[in-house]
């Protein structure tokens, strides 16, 4: 009787673990394989060269980490920057100011925005000849801040990631501000009750009850950060020389430009263990900030 | 139990079901030709080259278009890896690429076809044409030689240059620089005028690439350069680090537009065609380009600045786009029959006619826009990769194009590039001697 009722349980969950299987476990094995053979992606044949391509990934790809690194960056800036303009505003409009609605709906208009778009348009305003920002130092009087933004390799990266953080800072606020409304009112106001001042209010009551939401949105800002790649494409392409290069391009050129297919797959899944780490990292490091508050 | 009247309509359902099932589809479907392509300006030619040829033949050619480049590229992986390849399709990449696919058995060997009839099809085309779709003897592909593309148009890769723009830097439109410090000297009056000079998408390594290989070849000839590609010569060699000198030189005259680097190909062509800049370097389907954008620009076509006297120049060209056919296709001699056809020389004027591009048979170039013509003069000094029997490795190409980009921003010196391209080559001849072993 028991069995059959195991067996049961186990059956309903079948579905789910079958398509589980096939749409994840199954591409993930045959991606690592991939990742153990030298292969073009073309012919029939590969050649087996065990973990060569991994081995090459993290000791001789000077390219790959350099890239990890200014995906790094990226992420780093979005972490504070982004998250901090997306927590502030979604506290701005938690409380009860004028047009509160339309403000949300302009912070959420960029996250929906084509990333190709945004990439151009920005492209636009950033160009050194032509463009509004340097037009704009012109006309208050200050052209030695005018430059080529994009293509001078000092302000390539920050410019890369200035456009992320904004494209991404609504989606931080829109978790944000759903985070802030299931904070009990009664809360803030026996603290007002009991004489609280606002930064009281913040320190003890909002910001603990914000820690869950804020290692949600650091979580997700890490993983779309550090996998961003068609904002820079249409902004830079990964340049100048390998000033923008992100990971996800990496693994493309491996894939497109050098047909080194097995190589790419191996990008793949080494960068998927990144992210799985950095996660894990993450996910420890938030509950040790819980157990502080 | 069914009425009798049912069980007769379902007697006869089932007979008529039966008898048309199994009789001999033949008579009723025309055969159709799958052909995929990336060639967005050519979509509606096609189509009408399609209408044209099932009115004649009584064969549907089917054109399903798949762009970007870049997606049709993975399509056409992805079909071969899945052995649903269409039954005509384009092969986009390196000879490398080419030569995999050939391997695998999925391109058809051409040559006897293009020999019958003492070869009336091969002598269609421009030679250079041919070339980029032709395996040698002795191949470092390990290919069995032969033809195995279709040339369907031809290009050239060139400079180009603003005529009113030469009037107003006080320079005559007729006469542009020949030699390399003739180019130069331009840049000081580009400077002064505070107009741009070059303007090309640099972001797109193979531009940068067909650049240097154009001085490489003025520089130290043909041989030389395969000789390098073969890892007999290195990168740090003089003559490599002239060639990538040239670029800082011609950064420090302020001849590039800025924000070169960082420029798609696309964008290039806007500057160029909205008189921003002064010169282009682009292939020849700029002039349909440049129609579209601005009918009035007035530019002509020019070689790059000669560098030597040692070597004659060269540029990149040849085979613009080429058809395979697939090696599996049922319908093969429908296809030849049809690519045929298409490489007629009335088919290739009304191609030429209607996207601006050079045709790859030879006896349509008699009724080509004159913008084109300019572009056809030089196709007998054209090159390419794909025809010199070896490939470079691409993480070398890779380093020697982000490495000029690097000098171009002044991050680097031409030594200090050649050095890393040559740590890079090296690294890579290992690899490749320990594969062997």
């Amino acid at each position: 009787m028991r069995a059959k009722s195991t067996l049961e349980n186990y059956l309903f969950i079948l579905p789910a673990l079958i398509i589980f299987s096939i749409f994840y476990i199954y591409p993930f094995y045959k991606v690592f394989q991939l990742g153990l053979y030298d292969w073009d992606g073309i012919s029939p044949t590969k050649v087996f060269v065990g973990l060569g391509n991994f081995k090459e990934i993290i000791f001789e790809d000077k390219i790959w980490w350099k890239s990890m690194l200014n995906a790094s960056y990226i992420t780093l800036v979005a972490l504070t920057f982004q998250n901090a303009l997306a927590f502030c505003l979604a506290l701005a409009c938690d409380r009860q100011i004028r047009m509160r609605n339309f403000y949300r709906t302009i912070f959420f208009i960029p996250p929906v925005l084509s990333e190709v778009v945004v990439g151009l348009v920005w492209q636009w305003i950033l160009d050194g000849n032509y463009g509004i920002l340097n037009n704009f130092f012109v006309k208050i009087g200050l052209p030695h801040l005018a430059r080529n933004w994009l293509s001078d390799p000092k302000t390539a990266l920050n410019c890369v990631a200035f456009v992320h953080s904004w494209k991404g800072f609504g989606w931080g606020f829109l978790i944000f501000l759903a985070g802030l409304q299931t904070i009990p009112r009664e809360l803030y106001e026996a603290a007002k009750v009991d004489g609280a001042g606002a930064w009281q209010v913040f320190k003890r009551i909002t910001f603990p009850l914000m820690i869950p939401v804020m290692v949600l949105v650091a979580i997700l800002t890490v993983l779309g950060t550090m996998q961003a790649f068609v904002l820079i494409i249409a902004m830079t392409g990964g340049g100048p020389a390998y000033h923008t290069e992100v990971p996800v391009l990496r693994i493309l050129a491996s894939m497109r430009g050098s047909s080194r297919f097995g190589y790419a797959c191996a990008q793949g899944i080494s960068f998927g263990v990144i992210l799985v780490i950095v996660s894990f990292i993450q996910y420890r490091l938030s509950r040790k900030a819980r157990e502080i508050y | 139990m069914l009425n009798i009247k049912y069980q007769k309509y379902i007697l006869s359902f089932i007979f008529c079901f039966l008898f048309f099932g199994c009789s001999s589809k033949k008579e009723f479907a025309k055969p159709t030709i799958t052909v995929w392509h990336w060639m967005t300006d050519r979509k509606d030619a096609f189509q009408e080259l399609s209408r044209r040829y099932e009115e004649k033949t009584g064969v549907k050619v089917n054109f399903e278009l798949y762009a970007p480049s870049d997606a049709y590229t993975q399509k056409v992986r992805a079909a071969a890896q899945g052995n649903t390849l269409p039954d005509i399709f384009g092969i986009l990449g390196e000879m490398r690429d080419f030569a995999s696919f050939i391997k695998a058995g999925y391109v058809e060997d051409l040559t006897p076809y293009m020999e019958e009839n003492q070869a009336e099809w091969k002598e269609r085309f421009f030679k250079k044409a041919l070339e980029v779709n032709e395996f040698g003897p002795d191949n470092a592909y390990g290919v069995k030689p032969g033809i195995y593309g279709v040339p369907i148009d031809i290009m050239t890769i060139q400079m180009l240059y603003n005529k009113r723009l030469f009037k107003e830097l006080g320079l005559n439109p007729e006469n542009p620089p020949q030699d390399f410090s003739e180019f130069l000297n331009i840049g000081k009056r580009i400077r002064e005028k505070g107009l741009q000079g070059l303007v090309s998408g640099w972001a797109e390594l193979w531009m940068i690439d067909c650049l240097a290989n154009n001085f490489a070849f003025n520089i130290m000839g043909k041989d030389k350069v395969i000789k390098t590609i073969k890892g007999e010569i290195p990168y740090t060699d003089p003559d490599w680090i002239k060639v990538l000198t040239l670029f800082k030189e011609i950064k420090e005259a302020g001849l590039l537009y800025d924000g070169i680097v960082t420029m798609v190909n696309k964008t290039a062509e806007q500057i160029f065609a909205n008189e921003r800049a002064v010169f282009a370097f682009n292939g020849s389907w700029c002039v349909n380009v440049y129609r579209g954008m601005n009918p009035n620009l007035d530019y002509a076509v020019m070689l790059p600045p000669k560098v030597s006297e040692k070597f004659p120049r060269s540029i990149w060209g040849g085979a613009g786009s080429s058809f395979m056919v697939n090696a599996n296709s049922k319908l093969k001699k429908e296809v030849i029959r049809f690519l045929k056809w298409l490489t007629d020389k009335e088919q290739q004027i009304f191609l030429s006619e209607a996207t601006f591009n050079l045709p790859a048979n030879k006896e349509s170039l008699t009724q080509i826009h004159p913008r084109l013509a300019e572009f056809a003069d030089d196709i007998e000094i054209t090159t390419h990769p794909r025809i010199w029997g070896v490939s470079e490795f691409p993480r070398v190409i890779e380093a020697f194009d982000k490495g000029i980009q690097a000098i171009i921003i002044g991050e680097k010196t031409p030594e200090e590039v050649a050095r890393e391209i040559q740590e890079i080559k090296e690294k890579e001849l290992a690899k490749k001697r320990s594969q062997k072993e």
